[in-house]
């Protein structure tokens, strides 16, 4: 990054509103953490920690992992750098492109824009969790049958938007597929494959052979 | 020696077919690796402080708060006192740190005073260039004093194309390993071959010291041949630490300093007859792709107009080097030249389609393609039945139109090497220090040698993505890969069969000539009674694998250079608002022998989206004053989503059966050079006025509504 010299302009390229997010201290709202004795709610209904590392344990694909993180890591960077779960990637990292997108409590979300912390208590799926037993989930299949990926970066964000956007929308018609996954972004043109695989896995998850 | 050539067309059993690409699963799940996935025992994370101003010189720099910062692990300066700063953004200093976020808070400790210099960022308006517009000697073909006098109508007109972008989705940069004087570079990288070179002598090692590796890279785009500066200083900061470091580049610096396509400029003069015969060409260009200005773009372009006067300047700023993207210099040589000759054919009041099919001669070797490409498009496009003269006449603000641009390239395959081994136990295996930005190399490459063996995709082991463990393959760059690894790998792969064919023969009891390799045996020609399973046959190479070489160039008609391609734009402009929407978007793209038709396909589509991306959205914007960007950052540096493409209609060419005999011919480039042509050219046929200069966004296109005087519905 750029850090201009002069006060006045290095306050204004300092401040933005993800710097703000990730700040050294963070606002825990009560409700929605869950575990962690470092994070029990205050009388007051707020605790801030931070900005020394905190314990905190996520529930990824189904099985408890326990970290120790600053309060400031974003999920996504949780995920990439302390757990090694790549699928997601980081590309736009301020909720624009959606290459960082997992599945929380059974809506897509952008890990890149989720304070680790703040997803304690949900049950978190990545592109990793996706496949069972070994086998391609059928949205997964349809992107490899419809060549819906050229170099991939984009793959798993848009593969976990497509369930999240079929599970709602079990049979979309053109127009909600193109409206329902404009947040995610390819650079390399994949968009026609992507159509065609929404359409293909649609078909066969109302078929009954999805098996997540 | 066997005869290096392509099976015929009705003897394939693989090559033309539609093959899923083979890492598809890997990446649909994940399990795909990308070098910035890497993480390396005792890994540092590395960032750099960038220069804030555009041209300044270092007056001094302190790093001793940043050193004391724990968890920080090395900082190095690279632009000392003294050094001077040619463009913002430029790297100061390296930090390595254990993780991302220490590396960013040792940033902020770094206190670096400079003396601002004066900048220059802004090269669209040529007048304000002064001493950074490096002229170039006229140049004239024909006469185009008398071109223009004979000319019956001329068009005179203002066009431009703005510096756009990389935005590869993966940033660049890389993972470095030391171990005592010799290093691993994880890179994300176009070049997997030529890497080593580019770290050794800056980092004065043999580059005999030097181990690639990378099995994906998220995109490149031209813009990932180089180590680059970061890199160079990432293995500094791995060696000054004792740890390997990883650095890939903020989203901002990947988009402002990692790749920029040059801008184009022209004022553009065209005389024709009467009858739409073009008879003179005259330009004053000028482009800038930062520091290093920007070569003259081949314009008029594709029509080779008799008569032409050209001057060229190159425009000298503030800012990062340009890089090689898709297709360099043709999308912008297109537009220009399609612009203006559709703004001819409109005040000719003729049909861009006839206009253009009347002037196909001046196109030269290609022009029985053009007509015909053009023709089929047309017929796709349902183009006679849209076409209307320049503004749509229908009551209402939703206003549309067509338009069209066609383009040629290359694409001749690179130079190429690729070990091809056939164990006894029948396994064979190819490798090449090659790369895969996303075509499906290793798909192709395991369709080649499948199909010389008969053998199916999944019987061959395709390495690729290390140097110098695999022989040295060219950089992928200008539609040259698929021709350069398909040629050398068909060529290996006949030769191991001749051999194999002498080991065999004699079992058989004929002459090695007599034999063949399909549907998994080895076989008497078209005697199917008397052969061997490929394991058997293989077994008769007794202990010792069979390894053999093949190159590329090489003996035999393999591949060919130089396609031609057209695209048609159907949209609809709402005049209130400037916002044009894509309805359709049709490609007949040339491009010889086809080896997998579903990623050749995927090819058009995706060079396509990227066309409209830069048409309707992308543009790189520059603070005049700040000599920064505006824009670094994927919110306002935009890209079409799923939503904004409108139907696609995809032709490849395979309608003259020579095509398929000239061989493979590269495909990477040339559908990305006419999107800007053929949809701007179809939002002035909507609107009837010209936006001159993409994207073409709402605001331009309510400017050039305002100009024409107003709004009309």
């Amino acid at each position: 990054m750029a850090i201009p010299d002069d006060p006045e302009s290095r306050k204004a390229a300092e401040v933005s509103r993800r710097d703000f997010l990730r700040g050294t201290g963070a606002v825990i709202s009560a409700g929605i953490v869950a575990s962690a004795q470092v994070l029990e709610a205050s009388p007051a209904g707020t605790k801030i920690v931070g900005p020394d590392k905190v314990s905190i344990t996520l529930r990824i694909n189904g099985a408890a992992k326990s970290l120790s993180l600053e309060p400031r890591v974003t999920l996504l960077e949780a995920l990439r750098n302390d757990l090694e779960l790549t699928g997601a990637k980081k590309v736009c990292d301020r909720s624009t492109c959606g290459a960082c997108t997992v599945i929380i409590n059974g809506k897509a979300a952008y890990s890149c824009t989720v304070l680790a912390l703040e997803a304690q208590g949900k049950e978190i799926t990545t592109v990793e969790g996706l496949a069972q037993g070994g086998k391609l989930h059928p949205v997964q299949q349809a992107f490899v049958d419809n060549d819906a990926q050229q170099c991939g970066y984009c793959t798993p964000g848009f593969v976990m938007a497509c369930k999240a956007f079929l599970d709602k929308h079990p049979a979309p018609s053109l127009e909600q597929i193109r409206t329902g996954l404009g947040g995610n972004l390819c650079r390399c043109g994949t968009y026609v494959g992507i159509t065609h695989a929404v359409q293909q896995a649609s078909k066969q998850m109302k078929g009954g052979r999805a098996h997540a | 020696m066997p005869e290096y050539k392509w099976p015929d067309m009705n003897q394939r059993s693989l090559l033309g077919k539609r093959v899923s690409r083979r890492d598809g699963p890997d990446k649909v799940s994940g399990r795909a690796k990308y070098c910035s996935d890497i993480k390396r025992p005792g890994m540092l994370y590395g960032r750099f402080l960038r220069s804030p101003y555009a041209h300044a010189k270092v007056v001094s720099v302190d790093i001793s708060e940043a050193e004391k910062l724990p968890g920080v692990k090395a900082v190095k300066i690279i632009k000392g006192p003294g050094s001077e700063i040619q463009w913002a953004f430029d790297e100061v200093v390296g930090v390595a740190a254990v993780d991302e976020h220490t590396a960013e808070d040792a940033l902020h400790k770094i206190v670096v005073k400079y003396e601002k210099l004066p900048h220059f960022v802004k090269e669209e308006e040529l007048g304000k260039a002064g001493k950074n517009a490096k002229p170039a000697a006229e140049q004239v073909t024909g006469d185009p004093d008398k071109g223009f006098q004979d000319a019956e109508v001329t068009i005179e007109g203002e066009y431009g194309i703005p510096v756009i972008t990389h935005c590869c989705l993966e940033p660049h940069g890389q993972v470095l390993e030391w171990e005592d004087k010799n290093l691993t570079v994880y890179p994300s990288t176009q070049n997997v071959s030529g890497m080593a070179g580019q770290y050794a002598q800056p980092l004065q090692i043999p580059a005999s010291n030097i181990k690639v590796r990378m099995d994906h890279v998220g995109g490149g785009f031209g813009s990932k041949f180089g180590a680059d500066a970061w890199g160079i200083e990432s293995a500094h900061l791995a060696k000054q630490a004792g740890s390997p470091v990883k650095t890939f580049l903020e989203r901002d610096a990947e988009l402002f300093v990692a790749g920029t396509r040059p801008s184009h400029y022209a004022k553009i003069k065209v005389g024709a007859k009467k009858d739409g015969t073009l008879v003179a060409w005259q330009s004053e260009s000028w482009a800038s792709g930062g520091l290093t200005g920007g070569g003259m773009p081949p314009i008029p372009y594709v029509l080779n107009i008799p008569n032409q006067r050209k001057i060229h300047t190159a425009v000298v700023t503030n800012v990062g080097a340009q890089r090689a993207w898709r297709a360099p210099n043709h999308p912008q040589a297109c537009w220009l030249t399609f612009a203006a000759l559709d703004d001819m054919a409109a005040k000719l009041n003729m049909d861009p389609l006839d206009f253009f099919i009347k002037n196909i001669a001046l196109t030269g070797v290609r022009a029985d393609l053009y007509r015909k490409e053009l023709l089929k498009a047309g017929e796709l496009m349902d183009w006679k039945k849209k076409w209307h003269p320049r503004g749509d006449s229908a009551a209402g603000p939703l206003k549309r139109g067509v338009g069209l641009g066609f383009h040629t390239w290359g694409g001749r395959g690179h130079d190429s090497e690729c070990r091809l081994t056939v164990n006894p136990d029948g396994s064979v295996v190819v490798a090449l220090g090659s790369q895969d930005l996303g075509v499906g190399t290793r798909t192709v490459l395991a369709m080649v040698a499948g199909e010389t063996f008969g053998l199916p995709v999944d019987a061959i082991t395709v390495n690729i993505g290390k140097a110098p463990d695999y022989p040295p393959s060219g950089a992928s760059g200008g539609s040259t890969t698929v021709g350069g690894v398909s040629a050398a790998t068909r060529r290996a792969a006949l030769d191991a069969l001749d051999q194999l064919f002498a080991k065999v023969a004699p079992a058989l009891g004929v002459e090695a000539s007599q034999l063949e390799a399909v549907g998994g045996k080895v076989q008497v020609k078209g005697d199917a009674t008397k052969s061997l399973p490929w394991k058997q046959a293989a077994a008769k190479l007794g202990v010792t694998p069979l390894n053999v070489t093949g190159k590329n160039p090489g003996e035999g008609k393999l591949i060919d250079s130089g396609v031609g391609g057209v695209q048609m734009a159907d949209v609809t402009v709402d005049i209130e608002t400037g916002i044009v929407k894509m309805n359709k978007f049709v490609a007949v793209q040339d491009c010889g022998l086809i080896i997998n038709e579903k990623t050749a396909e995927s090819q058009v589509f995706g060079a396509m989206i990227m066309g409209v991306c830069y048409s309707l959205m992308e543009e790189r914007i520059m603070d005049e004053y700040l000599g920064r960007p505006l824009n670094s950052n994927m919110e306002f540096y935009k890209l079409a989503g799923i939503g904004d493409i409108g139907d696609f209609v995809v032709h490849m060419w395979k309608d003259d059966p020579e095509q398929d005999a000239r061989g493979v011919i590269g495909l990477g480039e040339p559908p990305v050079i006419s999107p800007a042509a053929a949809i701007g050219n179809a939002v002035a046929n909507a609107i009837g006025v010209r936006v001159p200069r993409p994207p073409f966004s709402a605001e331009r296109v309510l400017a050039a509504l305002e100009k024409k005087g107003g709004l009309t519905s």
